[in-house]
């Protein structure tokens, strides 16, 4: 079997997209997993402040969130783009 | 040319074992010593219960070791499940039920180390809460061992399935996705488990008559931090009994193996981050049972979100598989 230079290239990309989307999981789910820890840790000190508490937690994790979205438009570029 | 496959087909056998039991020693090892430091630990500071905390360290330390018991046994089955007249497919399954059992001790063992190692610390500190210590600690590190179980349960089947009606090309890729996507996907949520139990465990200690709200809670946080084990043990499903079109060309078979990396790579944050959220929550109810409802509410909207990358990785492994 012939092995083609574009289809080389084209492997390459899966994998790529794969690899991609697969490690830059890993730090955003940690670090939301932490931010959400101390907002339990914090309402349960201070209840009344529940409110404010999960809404600091929900701002956190969007930005913590947004290397898993970068991963997740670099491996989608490299599937349908590329 | 046939002698060649049972040479390559000898190398899979023996990579394969190597691989199992040389990944899956490392975890138990480091979560057993952990307990038994722990454990020193406790009874330095109350050696009255010396001999109650030491059973609990050997009970809890074999619960631990059953990860690697699980990559002793693939190992050996590796080692001496060589026929003649073998398909080259059988080279990748082998390669992939080593890999798959490998990596997938190794989250399991850590895991069920912090459950045993807390549970000795209580009772140091606690001692009449001994017993539903060591039934906490139990229940706790056996839902820690169950992606270890999914990647024994992946590794059998990769051993002993019969693949080889299927085209070699693209399946061999989709053998090594299959047993890495199981395998890696195992070590996040069997540490994020393992973290919930040792909260447990530490709660009960702190207040006894919280056991039962505690343990409810445990299982709870438990069963979220799970899911992205099972996303990866449904990957490696897909991947081992979908049926593929014949090709000789890289990049499909190429999609498949990503898939299965993809899935278990993206399984491991989740699972940690859902298991640091539970553990505090669980560790805070145990504290101020009275906010438990704020507490268990925070807790799941914060493993939803950190769920959400492991959610990206299962979308991009479906569209690898199914799409391209």
């Amino acid at each position: 079997m012939a092995i083609e230079g574009a289809d080389i290239v084209k492997a390459a990309a899966f994998l790529g997209a794969g690899i991609s989307m697969g490690l830059g999981a890993i730090g955003p789910g940690v670090g939301e997993g932490m931010a959400a820890a101390k907002a339990c840790e914090a309402i349960g000190k201070n209840p009344r402040e529940a409110g404010l508490l999960t809404r600091t937690m929900l701002v956190g994790q969007a930005v913590t969130e947004s290397t898993g979205i970068y991963s997740l438009v670099i491996s989608l570029l490299l599937l349908f783009v590329v | 040319m046939t002698d060649d496959i049972q040479y390559w087909i000898k190398v899979a056998q023996y990579t394969g074992a190597s691989v199992s039991m040389g990944l899956g020693a490392i975890g138990a090892a480091i979560g057993e010593g952990h307990t038994a430091a722990t454990a020193n630990m406790a009874i330095s500071r109350n050696p009255e219960r010396g001999g109650e905390i030491f059973k609990n360290m050997l009970v809890g330390q074999a619960v631990a070791e059953s990860a690697a018991i699980f990559s002793l046994v693939i190992a050996m089955v590796l080692l001496f499940s060589g026929e003649p007249l073998m398909k080259p497919i059988t080279i990748w399954a082998f390669l992939g039920a080593g890999l798959c059992m490998g990596f997938g001790a190794i989250g399991s063992g850590i895991g069920a180390g912090y459950p045993g190692a807390s549970a000795c610390e209580g009772m140091a500190r606690q001692p009449e809460a001994g017993r539903r210590l060591t039934t906490a600690m139990l229940i706790g590190s056996a839902v820690s061992q169950t992606t270890s179980i999914y990647a024994l349960v992946i590794a059998l089947i990769l051993i002993f399935f019969d693949f080889s009606n299927m085209p070699f090309a693209p399946t061999w890729a989709a053998l090594l996705g299959a047993g890495l996507s199981t395998g890696i996907a195992a070590f996040g949520p069997a540490i994020g488990e393992g973290l919930v139990a040792a909260a447990c465990c530490e709660g009960i200690a702190r207040n006894p008559s919280s056991a039962t709200e505690v343990t409810n809670i445990m299982l709870l946080g438990q069963a979220v931090t799970e899911t992205t084990g099972i996303y990866g043990l449904l990957v490696s499903f897909i991947l081992l009994f979908k049926s593929f079109v014949p090709t000789d060309a890289l990049a499909p078979a190429f999609a498949l193996l990503s898939a299965g990396i993809c899935m278990g790579l993206g399984a491991i944050g989740p699972g940690i981050g859902e298991g640091f959220t539970a553990k505090s929550t669980v560790s805070w109810i145990a504290r101020n049972s009275s906010s438990r409802a704020e507490l268990v509410r925070t807790m799941l909207v914060g493993q939803a979100v950190s769920e959400s990358t492991g959610i990206y990785s299962f979308v991009i492994a479906l569209i690898l598989i199914f799409v391209i």
